[in-house]
């Protein structure tokens, strides 16, 4: 009686969600993979062609796919690098005790909350005007020109963006990461002497690595996935020469009404962000130090 | 000397996040500016404070509407997936059994499934349950809601469930000895106790749902249906850029955030921190 009472609840506070959970996530994957080895328009009167795995096969053909995914690559590569360099340092400029570090983080943190489509309007007008006049002023017109024009230097001009948005988020997990550094340990490096360079590589780095362990993950999936501030910065290009993944995919199902060769990109897409995040992960575990 | 020192940090410091901050500030100076004086100088203060590009950006951008959307989809949203979460997460946790550590396992994996790979097929199965069962979930606020819920399941009860593990279990025992049911238990003492991380899955979930743009994109095709950054990417697309009215505009779209990011900013930054850590 007790254990059929127990199921009962079990069932009340659980099933609503997974209802939800199962129909938005679970059947969709699964329908996902099965649209993937069809030849298809979208259309639902249109006949759904069987290609087997020819989908998966033709993605090593599309060139502007395998693009897309090189500058993905590149993109994601870049902004991880900035966004934790400068993520990193604001969290040690602000918890250097000064008086202004609170109001500098609070700052700092502003963009993140912005959402991506909004940023990319931003800095269109800032690539425009800003950045064209700052140019004409300082003669420097080779460095700061209209980059979103430039199909080499908009990928630039994404990342820039992108770390914008994404550092103050960084930040604030280094912060807490340096926070639960103890005192103690910095004292004593101080006391024998160590260096400020020695202190940040030799203890504080060290320390932080479950902070860098979550950022690289936060950072990496973001960047792999990046939609919305490469929509409205570049919309994809000059000549797409800033199409990412998550860009092609969209494009290939909805734009170009392929669905089945869309949605096979889409589950090769899904392999690759778990198999780079799960990597990452593991290796950053690994180097963590127990306290 | 140390403390002139220090005063030149402080400067240096508040310098840099000014500097930082520059895009916002040239929004809204810009945004009062007529196309001569904005393409004078796009940097200097406006020289006058007319607000004829906000009532023109709001007009066209059918602002009220959009923001009464974002506002409805958000809220709702929220509310139900910290209710919905927290009850999973809280009987998962308690319930330490094969099938509970199936269903965690399974929230942790769906994580790592980006959106895009999803969206077709989520569209799909939405507009044939739409259509067959007459359930609509295409092209309704409350649909997009149903879907936010679902996405935003997997970090939710993620939270949740660090959280209450640390929990200890003696005060739901006296409880249920004193005759409390499960549904007693849980609202009247756990769900309190939950306080803050309540906090984090609220802000962290609030954040990425007002912002939200391909999901709404892909569900709303009603004009009067759109939130704020589907309002947002129809005005930069059907006009050819007029900057000063655009300026307008993503002010507009800004104000919200900066209101709620003062009301909660604490709270913001310490949630986001303990959301990151756990």
């Amino acid at each position: 009686m007790a254990n059929k009472n127990q199921k009962r609840w079990y069932a009340l506070f659980t099933a609503p969600l997974l209802i939800i959970f199962t129909t938005v996530v679970i059947i969709p994957f699964i329908i996902g993979i099965y649209y993937a080895f069809f030849e298809w328009d979208g259309i639902a009167a249109n006949e759904k062609v069987f290609v087997g795995f020819e989908n998966f096969t033709s993605l090593f053909q599309d060139e502007r796919f395998l693009e897309s995914a090189w500058l993905t690559i590149l993109f994601t590569v870049l902004s991880v690098i900035t966004i934790n360099v400068v993520g990193l340092s604001f969290a040690l400029l602000v918890t250097s005790k000064l008086r202004t570090s609170n109001i500098a983080r609070t700052m700092l943190f502003m963009p993140y909350l912005i959402g991506g489509l909004i940023l990319g309007y931003i800095w269109q007008f800032v690539f425009l005007d800003v950045f064209a006049l700052f140019g004409e002023v300082t003669g420097l017109d080779k460095i700061f020109f209209n980059w979103l024009i430039d199909p080499q230097f908009a990928l630039y001009g994404l990342v820039f963006v992108f770390t914008w948005q994404m550092a103050g988020y960084i930040m604030i997990i280094y912060i807490a990461g340096l926070q639960g550094i103890p005192n103690d340990v910095v004292e004593a490096s101080k006391i024998d002497g160590a260096t400020p360079w020695q202190r940040f590589s030799r203890i504080t780095l060290p320390l932080l690595m479950p902070a860098l362990t979550i950022s690289l993950f936060l950072t990496l999936s973001s960047a792999f996935k990046i939609y919305d501030v490469n929509l409205s910065l570049t919309g994809g290009g000059p000549a797409n020469s800033t199409e990412m993944f998550a860009m092609n995919i969209y494009n290939e199902i909805f734009g170009s009404g392929n669905y089945g060769f869309g949605q096979a990109k889409a589950i090769v897409f899904f392999l690759i962000v778990a198999a780079i995040t799960l990597t990452q992960v593991y290796i950053t575990k690994k180097r963590e130090v127990e306290m | 000397m140390g403390k002139i020192k220090n005063v030149i940090k402080d400067v240096l410091l508040i310098l840099l996040a000014l500097v930082f901050l520059s895009p916002i500030y040239i929004i809204f100076v810009n945004s009062f500016k007529d196309r001569q004086e904005l393409y004078d100088n796009a940097l200097s203060l406006p020289s006058n404070f007319s607000f004829q590009y906000y009532l023109e950006a709001m007009e066209k951008m059918n602002f009220l509407s959009a923001i009464g959307n974002s506002l409805y989809v958000t809220i709702v949203s929220v509310i139900f997936i910290v209710v919905l979460s927290s009850m999973t997460a809280w009987m998962l946790v308690r319930s330490n059994n094969k099938l509970s550590t199936f269903i965690f396992m399974t929230f942790i994996a769906t994580m790592l499934i980006p959106f895009q790979t999803l969206m077709m097929p989520l569209m799909q199965l939405m507009s044939s349950i739409t259509n067959n069962l007459g359930i609509p979930m295409y092209n309704t606020r409350e649909g997009l809601i149903f879907m936010n819920v679902g996405f935003h399941a997997s970090l939710s009860v993620f939270l949740y469930h660090g959280f209450i593990k640390s929990i200890p279990i003696t005060l739901e025992e006296a409880a249920t000895i004193d005759g409390a049911t499960k549904f007693g238990v849980f609202w009247r003492i756990i769900f309190p106790m939950l306080k803050p991380i309540t906090a984090t899955v609220m802000i962290l979930n609030v954040i990425s749902i007002w912002n939200d743009f391909l999901l709404p994109s892909l569900t709303l095709i009603d004009v009067n249906l759109r939130t704020i950054p589907l309002s947002t990417f129809y005005f930069f697309g059907e006009f050819s850029i007029q900057w000063n009215l655009a300026m307008a505009g993503l002010t507009l779209t800004i104000i919200p955030v900066v209101i709620f990011y003062a009301l909660a900013q604490k709270h913001i930054i310490k949630g986001i921190g303990e959301g990151a850590v756990k």
